[in-house]
């Protein structure tokens, strides 16, 4: 009898370095806005000098847990501008990154199921023309074609009326995107620092000069926070407050079905939105559960909502089985907008308050608070997001406005 | 889904209540000398505690009465239910207490 010997192991994309003593910048958190935040720090800003501090493994939060949706049909221009830059960034970011992680531009479509879904859509229709975002308003027919599998007759609770739809929008293979960015920071000379938690600030007066954590303490000019759901710990380890509740947020896939589903279908009304991944899975998911959770895991009714929304839309979703339901913990604001910027503690940055919608914003977070940290001063696209707009009163009130389905 | 110990009518499904976020938020005193820093801290800034957290329950499709609730947003297990108006009781208690100020005859034992 011979032994088959196994394959070698295939090259590891990044090093798994221990922390050095001092870095010129830290980033909290090894998600997709880390990662993306500390790849523009080192490629346009020249800060190779740097570490992401990661408590678990390198994106198994939310960059793994969420449904994958690309598009930037928001209402507000504020919204627009910086979501339509992420959309050619991530047109481009294949190229760049030297990986191919599927993104798929397959369209998003956004259901109206009432009159007052129909003139909402329509004003977005507009708004998004006027910002040079690519949107156009379908009839039940136009949502028929591009889609066979919907219902549209009139026989269920909240017929299809129309929908917005973006071509240009569409789903990525979320870990790939983060084994991309993983890669190039690695290559460029960052440290990924997995399993290291971080416990605490050191200040010096009100100047952060270094963060605790249990692999030690590790000096640095900057730090920058990318924690979503943990943001509000993390401020409260530093001194400072967020106007962010943590929330649980489910999701969930069927078993592998034949290509069945063209593109993305969201309903704000009925409340679900679906595609399929490109493995064949039907990815769903939802709101987010009504209360404040860390627990990774939500309601089952949430799940069973959803379903049954999927399922009217749908028919033929019927027959299907649900493989896995899982949470993750979204950090939401009161406007349904994030917060990118500076905080009250000098040389502390925040990107947070992503809530249900940060992986699509993954480049331009990453590109802007870059920027920000980099230079200390707010970028075009994220100034308006900053922490002050909640005592200013300049809020950006994308919840119902931005065809997102909290 | 959350079993909820409504003190008025007893354990029921998360389904049947609504979420009121942090409890013990008390309006401004002085509303008109407030800054609007201090307008910001009341209107979009609320503790977002991992552990034990005080929170604001209503049991929406039943007695539809206010109540708080000690919960803890990691676990999600109820450690507390105690009615609107008193202080938050201590933690640190497994099995949850629950305190009816409206029905004695109604409520959890």
């Amino acid at each position: 009898m011979t032994t088959e010997h196994l394959p070698e192991h295939p090259d590891f994309l990044w090093r798994n370095p221990d922390p050095k003593s001092s870095y010129d910048a830290v980033i909290v958190g090894g998600g997709g806005h880390g990662l993306a935040t500390a790849y523009y720090l080192a490629k346009n800003h020249g800060m190779t000098n740097i570490a992401i501090l990661e408590k678990g493994w390198l994106a198994g939060g939310n960059m793994a847990r969420n449904t994958t949706i690309i598009r930037s049909n928001y209402l507000w221009d504020e919204s627009a501008a910086i979501y339509e830059h992420a959309l050619k960034l991530w047109e481009i970011l294949p190229e760049e990154l030297e990986y191919d992680f599927l993104f798929s531009q397959r369209g998003v479509m956004n259901l109206a199921h009432t009159l007052g879904d129909v003139r909402e859509s329509v004003r977005r229709v507009g708004a998004n023309k006027l910002n040079g975002v690519d949107a156009e308003w379908l009839d039940p027919q136009q949502v028929k074609e591009l889609c066979p599998i919907l219902n549209i007759n009139d026989n269920i609770r909240y017929p299809v009326m129309g929908a917005t739809y973006q071509p240009r929008a569409g789903i990525a293979k979320h870990d790939h995107v983060a084994w991309a960015f993983a890669r190039k920071c690695d290559e460029l000379g960052v440290d990924i620092i997995q399993n290291c938690e971080v416990t605490g600030f050191v200040k010096d007066g009100n100047k952060v000069v270094g963060v605790k954590t249990n692999r030690g303490t590790i000096n640095t000019e900057k730090v920058g926070l990318c924690a979503a759901g943990h943001s509000s710990v993390l401020a409260e380890m530093a001194g400072f407050r967020l106007p962010i509740q943590s929330h649980p947020l489910q999701a969930l896939v069927s078993e592998l079905h034949e290509p069945v589903h063209p593109t993305v279908v969201m309903s704000n009304h009925v409340h679900v939105y679906v595609s399929q991944a490109h493995k064949g899975e039907l990815v769903m998911g939802a709101g987010v559960d009504s209360y404040n959770g860390y627990g990774q895991r939500g309601s089952f009714h949430v799940i069973e909502h959803q379903m049954a929304a999927a399922v009217e839309l749908f028919p033929i979703f019927a027959r299907a089985h649900v493989l896995r339901t899982w949470g993750g913990i979204v950090d939401t604001t009161l406007d349904a907008s994030p917060i990118v910027g500076t905080t009250p503690v000098e040389n502390m940055f925040v990107n947070c308050g992503w809530g249900t919608g940060g992986f699509k914003g993954t480049p331009a977070a990453g590109l802007t608070f870059a920027h920000t940290i980099a230079t200390g001063t707010p970028h075009k696209l994220n100034q308006p997001f900053a922490l002050e707009r909640f005592e200013t009163g300049a809020l950006i009130d994308e919840h119902g406005a931005a065809a997102v389905a909290h | 889904m959350l079993l909820i110990p409504c003190p008025n009518c007893g354990p029921r499904d998360e389904t049947e209540f609504h979420y009121g976020g942090q409890a013990h938020v008390p309006y401004p005193e002085n509303p008109a000398d407030l800054t609007d820093r201090e307008w910001a801290e009341y209107l979009f800034y609320r503790d977002n505690t991992k552990g034990a957290f005080a929170e604001r329950w209503q049991h929406s499709t039943g007695c539809r009465q206010w109540f708080n609730m000690l919960r803890d947003t990691v676990t999600y297990d109820i450690q507390a239910v105690y009615p609107m108006g008193q202080l938050r009781p201590a933690t640190g208690t497994t099995a949850p207490t629950v305190t009816s100020p409206v029905s004695p005859e109604g409520a959890v034992k």
